[in-house]
């Protein structure tokens, strides 16, 4: 253990009211803590320096899950073990149920959060290949307001985003229309459970007449942050899943993505893998598509 | 149920209010300090064990409020409040808990470093889903890493302690059948 | 097979002594333990790999009259770690040779302000050219550790190799290499010293060998064997781990203790436990067979090599192992093993359950498999045409004397892994599958206790009491760690004296209290020490009769009683025994050349798997493992400790690697050193053969190591079934297969599956 408890401050104002004005009297002074699973971890190691920290742990507003007709809003500060037992994620959105269970173990889902899994903005993050593919907004709060972004706008560098110093990410928004899509969602980690992603591939797909009418991709581990596969997606939109068509986005694939060498996995492997996955979701569509 | 307080009178931190293993506490520390901290150096409750400190080998692990958590990715402040169970506080009535039980008979435990954290996280599945097949047990435990046992022997006691919960047979501890090794 | 004799205790699954403290929570680990007045200790390590230390700078934004400081001028002996070979130093004087060296250790009361004070002492170095390789060590450009960079080298011959090639209808040959292996206890490494005038040192730990540290304190402090004292605590895992780092851990909080005048406490968090503490040896194999047509082998010729680290520490006795290990269960007429151990700037490789035999075997096994494949013959078919028989001699020309099963181990692992008809099956799944299925077997043997006059040298002492308050006490040095040490000998005492298995404790694990009855390594706690406990108890009994009237059969009180006779007649109730070697053990230390063990235990593993052509990883979906132990003295604890092993090994061969930076281990944290969760062992089929050893405690012969010996080599065997390719090293992770399986092809075209 090599972080000193003594040297940090710790607030829990509470309220999300309390927490948005002590952001905004001191922009940049604070940083939010939810579940801690990233905070802590950083703390553990000696990585903390934010001397001073805001508990967003225990606010109702912030861990909440809102089913209207047309869409899912999720609460920032909801844990993913909230999004696992909750019935209609699974039924509605069964990748991001699929990626909730992936997240640590079950004592991590406990804590850890969607809003902090973003924000904290790993390339390896496993709910954001399934947020690509479900095309995600993102809700942010403030004494100021409320803004929406899309989810593929979210991320703009390693580990930057695009929320202000006031503002607390607030909650994630997902259309609830994917019943007829076909959807793929995999993870390849370092071993079956407490894994970090080596590469993640989540997909959804909608054909009409043969032709694929709408398509989404979203990767993990391939670039500086997750990202929407976009050159590849427009290799597929509108065509037919023949042998050409899947070689060519194969190759879209490959020039698109650009993984690292680091001490989990290599680039090499990495590519490959992504475009096997890739491969792995066309063929699947391909043979629902040859059910009658 | 007793309150005890171990604030120190001119302690400048914030006083933090919890119940562990159903007594009620109070302690003013720094709101930082890692809950497994707190368990083991101000409340002397040495059964939770720290194997790595970022949430990787479950050693820590704890029930807070109904859920398992990492102790050591808990700040105590965030703890204020909570209904906190250890490994201490499992045993009820002088009797091991089924799950102790198993644990004893089927060779459950080798090292028993990882052992406190495996019962919290095996008490909680139990409590989640009272009779779990393999593949349920085996995502319980997963994030309580066991480098002695494999886990085989893991499953076995977890799965016979189900049986044994629901037959409600937990022998008495007494004095004799705690071995003092040493 | 031949019953063991009806028992009592032994035999029976007894509840583990120490169990129900563990499940409480209230066994007493190191990190527990608390002393008056205790301050903390942390260490200044190299940053480089290799270099001489120009100069060592304290920053003055520190107030340093608060710490207590130490270097090597402060130590009062010898500045270095008895061992085998005296030449690693307790602290870096002068020069490092290997990263996160210890050069200064500091204390203060206040474990939160080490962090600040250690990075505020500044280092500087003349950096000299590191050797990361047994390639570069062997070249020799840079003289890294005595005259040649050769820690040790042992040649084993027997026949005439250089004869046989000429008439082989077959010679083939391959090359084997295993990485560095980290033992993951959960329990990171720990002790609490104290100092004084009047009682010397006096050290607390987390460790495998109380006597081991004792003697490197000894050496440190320069003091007399009654001011030297060493308390084991319960020990959270250990795996080798805790064999011989205790010692250099154990002298620093001293030296601190001493200097402070104040308890220490050093406690390594797991990044520090990571980088700093010993590893298995990495090894690379080269074989040379030559085969006849019928498929007998007429000649092994070996160059096996291991990398030791930094420092001696105990390569030369690893390396004798796997030397003794490497030509497997086989017989053959004509062997040469040459071995040898480099040293590199790593930090010191030292012991691992297996100690060598794991590296050796997985080259042997695997290059079976290659011999198969070349020769065109089925590879258990193979195996079944080499193996031992008593009256046959092994590489060592030891003649095996009692009884060998390997035929009956095959045909049980055979049948009970279904594995002819599934490798038919999955022959014919593949093809159309992108997950490949395969299946691969091992078999191997494994010497119990140390190698050949190993047990002499060590001349064990070890025995037994009974106190005033009529406890019967288990008198030894080796400890519990897990494996079940203080289970088995209690066990043993209760059987051999014909008292209650909850009427015996140990003694504590304390030099002060103990005799010295060897360390707690190489599988020889049940047999070697269960030996000299069951014949003390034995001659307790005698004394009991003679000096005490017991009679015949006897009630507990009774026996009590006895025992308060004797103690008013003749004093003190102990009896004490020394180790006895069993008759016809010879062993010739210089031609490497006799009794190399005791006794072997014997295994035939098999291993399925399934490996995913999307993500290239192999899933091991089932192992067997059948085996011949000797007595089986406890069968809940045998199984763990095979389960166990197995779990370890699976990690060995697919998931675990030390990645080296400039020679830091790069992944010291448990999130990126993967060893296997819940999820990922595989169900672990488990059968004991047992043919009780007439010399072992009660039949045993040793358990512990065997299961790390056969898996990498099953499960790689598994995988060229499943693939039709050859791997060689382990660990074997999916970029690797990747590697071998798909990196040629174009990237951009649809793998074919
Ligand atoms: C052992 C372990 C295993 C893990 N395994 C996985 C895994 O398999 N896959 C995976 O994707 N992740 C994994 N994680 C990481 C995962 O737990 C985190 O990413 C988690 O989702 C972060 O949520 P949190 O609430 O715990 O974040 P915190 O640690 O509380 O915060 C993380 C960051 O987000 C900020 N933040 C949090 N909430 C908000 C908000 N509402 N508005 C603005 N900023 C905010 C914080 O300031 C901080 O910078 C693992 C972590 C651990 C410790
Ligand atoms: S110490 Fe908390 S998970 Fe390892
Ligand atoms: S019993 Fe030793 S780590 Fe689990």
């Amino acid at each position: 253990m090599r972080g000193n408890a003594a040297i940090h401050d710790l607030v829990a104002p509470g309220t999300l009211g309390a927490v948005l004005d002590l952001l905004a009297a001191e922009p940049g002074a604070w940083t939010p803590i939810a579940g801690g699973t990233e905070v802590m971890v950083a703390f553990a190691a000696g990585r903390l320096t934010a001397p001073k920290l805001v508990s967003l742990w225990g606010i109702p507003d912030l861990r909440a899950i809102e089913v209207a007709p047309q869409s899912v809003v999720i609460g920032a500060a909801t844990t993913f073990l909230d999004l696992r037992r909750h019935a209609l994620i699974a039924a509605d959105l069964p990748l991001l149920a699929k990626a909730a269970g992936w997240i640590g173990s079950i004592a991590n889902q406990g804590r850890a959060t969607l809003g902090g899994n973003l924000v904290n903005g790993s390339p390896a993050a496993d709910s954001s290949p399934a947020l690509l593919a479900y095309d995600a907004e993102i809700e942010f709060i403030s004494v100021r307001g409320r803004r929406r972004v899309p989810y593929s706008e979210f991320h703009t560098a390693y580990k930057r985003n695009c929320l202000a110093p006031d503002e607390l990410l607030y909650a994630i928004h997902l259309p609830r229309r994917f019943a007829r899509h076909n959807q793929y969602l995999r993870k390849v980690g370092t071993r079956r459970a407490m894994a970090i992603a080596k590469v993640a591939l989540g997909a959804i797909a909608l054909l009409e007449n043969g032709r694929i009418r709408e398509i989404r991709l979203g990767a993990a581990s391939l670039a500086p942050y997750p990202m929407r596969l976009m050159q590849t997606e427009a290799a597929l939109l509108g065509r037919s899943l023949t042998d050409d068509t899947i070689q060519s986005a194969r190759r879209a694939l490959l020039a698109e993505v650009k993984p690292i060498d680091d001490i989990r996995s290599t680039a090499d492997y990495r590519r490959r893998v992504a475009a096997n996955l890739l491969d792995e979701f066309l063929l699947q569509l391909r043979r629902v598509e040859a059910v009658p | 149920m007793r309150t005890s307080e171990s604030a120190a009178p001119n302690n400048p931190w914030p006083a933090v209010r919890f119940v562990v293993n159903g007594e009620a506490r109070i302690v003013s520390i720094p709101p930082m300090k890692r809950l497994l901290d707190v368990l083991r150096e101000d409340l002397q409750l040495t059964g939770t064990k720290e194997g790595c400190g970022e949430g990787e080998c479950g050693s820590c692990s704890v029930r807070l409020s109904g859920e398992l958590v990492n102790s050591c990715l808990v700040p105590v402040l965030q703890a204020d409040g909570a209904v906190i169970q250890t490994v201490e506080g499992l045993a009820l009535n002088g009797k091991l808990h089924p799950l102790q039980e198993a644990f004893l008979q089927r060779g459950g435990a080798q090292c028993g470093i990882c052992t406190p954290g495996m019962l919290m996280a095996a008490a909680h599945l139990l409590d989640h889903c009272p009779n779990p097949d393999l593949a349920q047990i085996r995502e319980g435990i997963a994030g309580n890493l066991c480098r002695c046992t494999g886990f085989i022997r893991i499953f076995e006691s977890v799965a016979a302690a189900t049986s044994a919960q629901s037959a409600g047979s937990a022998t008495t501890l007494t004095t004799e059948q705690s071995h003092h090794a040493r | 097979m031949s019953s063991p004799a009806p028992t009592r205790i032994v035999g029976a699954a007894v509840p583990r002594k120490e169990g129900v403290d563990k499940l409480l929570g209230r066994a007493c680990y190191i990190d527990d333990m608390e002393r008056e007045g205790m301050w903390h200790g942390a260490t200044v390590r190299s940053g480089i790999p290799r270099g001489l230390i120009r100069s060592i700078a304290f920053d003055r934004s520190i107030d340093w009259s608060k710490f207590a400081i130490v270097t090597a001028a402060d130590i009062p002996g010898d500045n270095c770690i008895q061992l085998i070979v005296a030449d690693q130093p307790c602290l870096a004087d002068g020069k490092v040779n290997h990263c996160e060296e210890a050069i200064l250790l500091i204390a203060h009361p206040d474990k939160h302000k080490l962090r600040e004070a250690v990075a505020s002492v500044r280092v500087e170095y003349e950096p000299l050219p590191p050797v990361f390789s047994i390639e570069e060590s062997e070249r020799q450009d840079a003289i890294v550790w005595g005259t040649d960079n050769l820690i040790k080298t042992f040649l084993l011959e027997k026949g005439d190799v250089d004869s046989a090639w000429a008439n082989a209808a077959h010679i083939v040959e391959g090359e084997f290499r295993t990485g560095a292996q980290e033992h993951l206890y959960i329990e990171n490494q720990g002790v609490i010293a104290e100092y004084s005038k009047e009682s010397g040192v006096t050290v607390w730990g987390s460790l495998q060998c109380p006597f081991y540290v004792f003697k490197a304190l000894r050496g440190v402090f320069k003091l007399p064997d009654d001011k030297v004292r060493v308390i084991q605590t319960e020990t959270g895992g250990a795996f080798g781990g805790k064999e011989d780092y205790p010692s250099t851990l154990a002298c620093h909080a001293g030296l601190l203790a001493m200097k402070s005048g104040h308890p220490v406490k050093m406690v390594y968090d797991r990044m520090e436990d990571l980088a700093v503490t010993t590893k298995r040896h990495p090894s690379r194999v080269r074989h040379r067979t030559a085969v006849s047509s019928e498929g007998k082998l007429l000649a092994i010729q070996i160059d096996l090599a291991t990398d030791g680290g930094a420092y001696a520490t105990l390569s030369s006795t690893v390396l004798s192992r796997a030397t003794l290990h490497s030509t497997g269960p086989y017989v053959c007429p004509n062997i040469r093993v040459r071995a040898s151990s480099w040293a590199t700037n790593y930090v010191p490789y030292g012991a691992f359950r297996g100690f060598g035999a794991p590296q050796a075997i997985f080259a042997m096994e695997r290059h079976m498999d290659e011999i198969a494949a070349a020769i065109g013959i089925d590879p258990v078919e193979l195996r079944r045409r080499n193996f031992l028989h008593v009256g046959d001699t092994n590489g060592t020309e030891q003649l095996m004397r009692d009884p060998v099963i390997l035929d009956h181990l095959l045909d049980r692992a055979l049948k009970e892994s279904d594995y002819y008809a599934k490798r038919t099956k999955f022959a014919r799944e593949n093809s159309s599958n992108p997950v490949k299925r395969g299946m691969g077997l091992a078999a191997f043997y494994h010497g119990s206790g140390f190698t050949g006059s190993g047990e002499l040298y060590l001349n064990s002492l070890g025995g037994v009491d009974v106190t005033l308050k009529g406890e019967v006490r288990v008198l030894v040095s080796n400890t519990e760690f897990g494996q079940g040490t203080n289970t088995i000998l209690t066990q043993i005492a209760a059987e051999a004296l014909g008292v209650e298995y909850s009427s015996v404790t140990m003694a504590p694990p304390d030099t002060g209290v103990v005799p010295n009855s060897g360390p707690t390594v190489a599988s020889r706690t049940s047999m070697v020490v269960g030996r000299i406990i069951e014949r003390a108890c034995l001659q307790l009994l005698a004394m009991l009769r003679e000096g005490a009237g017991l009679g015949a059969k006897f009630t507990h009180g009774e026996f009590i009683a006895a025992c308060e006779r004797y103690r008013a007649a003749h004093g003190e109730v102990v009896s004490l025994c020394r180790y006895e070697a069993p008759p016809g053990i010879v062993w010739d230390d210089q031609r490497y050349h006799g009794e190399a063990y005791g006794a072997y235990a014997w295994a035939v593993y098999v291993a399925q798997v399934a490996v995913d052509t999307v993500a290239y990883s192999t899933e091991v979906e089932d192992i067997w493992a059948v085996q011949e132990v000797g007595r089986v003295l406890h069968p809940v604890l045998a199984a763990g400790q095979v389960e166990g092993g197995i779990a370890q090994a699976v990690g060995y061969a697919l998931y675990e690697k030390v990645v080296w930076e400039n020679g830091r281990m790069a992944n010291n944290q448990m999130t990126n050193y993967i060893m296997p969760t819940a999820e990922d062992v595989p169900p672990i089929h488990v059968f004991f053969e047992e043919i009780p050893f007439r010399y072992g405690g009660f039949g045993a012969k040793g358990i512990g190591e065997l299961p790390h010996d056969g898996p990498a080599p099953a499960i790689l065997n598994a995988i060229r079934d499943a693939t039709g390719v050859a791997f060689n090293a382990i660990p074997l992770l999916p970029e690797d297969l990747y590697a071998g399986l798909a990196a040629a092809q174009p990237a951009d075209e649809v793998a074919a599956r």
